[in-house]
C-alpha cells in the first residue's frame, strides 16, 4: 500500500472500488472521472475503460490461444498446447452433453466462452491489489495525471456492468429460443398456464415471470456478488500492510490462504456461470 | 460500481466472442477430437482383425507343418526304397558282370589252351618226326616213309 500516508483506510478502499470511469460529467466536461462522486455523475453514458480493456485483453488471450490451437489441430498425437485445449473442450462438452438435451451447435462453444472467459477474468483477483493500480498510477502521473485520482480495477468481474452483460446476453438468447422453439403462443402458454391450470393465469403469470427474470439477474448478481466480496477481502488484507511488522507479516499468511481458498471460488463461480446458462438454454429449448 | 454504457459494450464484446469461439474455434477442434475417436476405434478393430488373422495363420501354418512332416516321412521313405533298389540293380549288374567277365576269361583261357595245344602238337610232330629222322636216317628213306610219320603225327 504505496500511499497509505496520505488516505485513509476509507479512501483506500473508496479508490480500490472505482472504475476508471470515462465520461462526459456536467460541469467538467468530457474527460476521466477524478472520483467516484464524479464518476456517479457522469451518469448512464459513461464507460468503465479499465473494465472493458481488460475484459477484452482477456478475452483476446482466450480466443488467441484456442485459435492457435485451432489453426495447428491434428487428429494424430497432440502436442501440449492442443492437449490443454482439448481437456478443457472435453469438460466443457461433457457438461453439455449432460445439461442439454436439444441440439444446437451454438451452446457448447457459448459454454466454453463463459467457463475460459469468466475464469480469467476472475483470475485477476489473485494479482495482488495494489500492484498494477500503482504501475498504472505512476505511469499515469508521467502525463501529469495525479496519482491519487488515477483510478484502476483490474477485475472486471467485480464490475456489474461485465456481469450483467453477460447475464443479458444470455437472457436475450433464453427469450430467442424459448420464441423460436415453441412460438410466442407455446412461450406465452408456458407462462400463463402452468402451474395452476387456465383460471389462475394471473398468479401463474406473475409465477413463471419472476422465474423468468431472476435467471439472468441471479447469474449476473452471483458471480459479481462472490468476485467483489472477494476483491473487498484482499483489499482490507492489504490494509494490513500498513500496520506494522506483525500486521504486515500475518496480512501476508492471510493473503496467501485466501488466496489459495480463492482459486475454489473463481473456478466454481465460472463453471457455476456455464453450466446454468446450459441449463437455462435447455429450458429454453424444450417444448411441452 | 455504476451501471452504465459499459453495459451495452460487455454485451457486444461477449456477443463477439461468442460468435468468434463458434465459427473459427469450436468446429476444428472437435472435428480433430472425433477423428482421432474414429482412428482410434478403426486402430483397436484393425488390432483385433489382426489377432484373429495371428491365430488363423498360426493353424494354418500347425496344418501345414504337418502336411510338410507327412511329405517329408514319404520322400524318406521312396528314397530309402530307391536306394535298396539301386543297392540291388547294382548287386545283379555286378552279378552280370562278373560272370560276363568269368566266361570271357573262360573263353580266353580255352582259346589259350587250345593254341597251346595245336602248337605243342606240332612241336611234338617236328619233334617226332626230328627224332624219327635221326632214328630213320640210319634205316629208312625219308622219302618213302613219310607217309607213315605224317598219319602218326595226326594222331597226337
Amino acid at each position: 500500500m504505496a500511499s497509505s500516508d496520505t488516505l485513509t483506510a476509507q479512501e483506500y478502499i473508496q479508490h480500490h472500488l472505482t472504475n476508471l470511469t470515462l465520461g462526459v460529467h456536467p460541469e467538467n466536461g468530457f474527460g476521466f472521472a477524478h472520483n467516484s462522486a464524479e464518476a456517479a455523475e457522469m451518469g448512464f453514458w459513461a464507460i468503465h475503460v479499465d473494465t472493458l480493456f481488460f475484459s477484452v485483453l482477456l478475452g483476446g488471450v482466450f480466443l488467441w490461444f484456442f485459435k492457435k490451437v485451432a489453426d495447428r489441430v491434428t487428429a494424430g498425437v497432440p502436442g501440449g498446447a492442443q492437449n490443454f485445449a482439448e481437456w478443457i473442450i472435453d469438460f466443457v462438452e461433457e457438461n453439455v452433453r449432460g445439461s442439454f438435451s436439444g441440439k444446437n451447435p451454438m451452446v457448447a462453444p457459448l459454454a466454453l466462452t463463459i467457463f475460459i472467459w469468466v475464469f480469467l477474468m476472475n483470475l485477476m483477483d489473485l494479482v495482488p491489489v495494489d500492484l498494477i493500480p500503482h504501475l498504472f498510477a505512476q505511469f499515469m502521473s508521467l502525463f501529469g495525471a495525479d496519482p491519487h485520482h488515477v483510478y484502476l480495477k483490474i477485475v472486471p468481474t467485480t464490475d456489474p456492468n461485465a456481469t450483467f452483460g453477460m447475464a443479458l446476453m444470455v437472457f436475450i438468447l433464453i427469450l430467442y429460443y424459448s420464441f423460436k422453439m415453441k412460438g410466442p403462443g407455446g412461450f406465452a402458454a408456458e407462462l400463463t398456464l402452468q402451474p395452476f391450470g387456465k383460471w389462475g393465469m394471473p398468479a401463474n403469470l406473475l409465477l413463471e415471470s419472476i422465474s423468468l427474470f431472476s435467471k439472468p439477474l441471479s447469474l449476473g448478481l452471483r458471480l459479481f456478488g462472490n468476485l467483489y466480496a472477494g476483491e473487498m477481502i484482499f483489499i482490507l488484507i492489504a490494509i494490513m500492510y500498513s500496520g506494522g511488522l506483525i500486521m504486515a507479516l500475518s496480512g501476508g499468511l492471510l493473503q496467501i490462504a485466501w488466496a489459495i481458498f480463492h482459486v475454489l471460488i473463481i473456478t466454481l463461480q465460472a463453471y457455476i456461470f456455464m453450466v446454468l446458462t446450459i441449463v437455462y438454454l435447455d429450458m429454453a429449448h424444450h417444448t411441452h | 460500481m455504476n451501471i452504465n454504457l459499459t453495459l451495452f459494450a460487455q454485451m457486444i464484446a461477449f456477443a463477439l466472442f461468442v460468435w468468434f469461439c463458434m465459427k473459427y474455434v469450436w468446429p476444428p477442434i472437435v472435428t480433430a477430437l472425433a477423428d482421432r475417436k474414429m482412428r482410434i476405434a478403426e486402430g483397436l478393430a484393425a488390432a483385433e482383425r489382426g489377432h484373429q488373422e495371428k491365430e488363423l495363420g498360426e493353424q494354418r501354418a500347425l496344418v501345414l507343418i504337418k502336411e510338410a512332416k507327412t511329405t517329408a516321412a514319404d520322400i524318406v521313405a521312396q528314397a530309402q526304397k530307391r536306394a535298396n533298389e539301386i543297392i540291388e540293380e547294382a548287386k545283379n549288374d555286378a552279378r552280370d558282370e562278373s560272370g560276363r567277365v568269368v566266361a570271357a576269361a573262360q573263353a580266353e583261357i580255352d582259346r589259350e589252351t587250345n593254341r597251346a595245344r595245336e602248337e605243342l602238337r606240332e612241336r611234338v610232330a617236328s619233334l617226332a618226326v626230328a627224332a624219327a629222322e635221326k632214328i630213320l636216317q640210319k634205316e629208312i628213306d625219308i622219302d618213302t616213309h613219310r607217309g607213315l610219320v605224317d598219319s602218326f603225327a595226326k594222331q597226337l
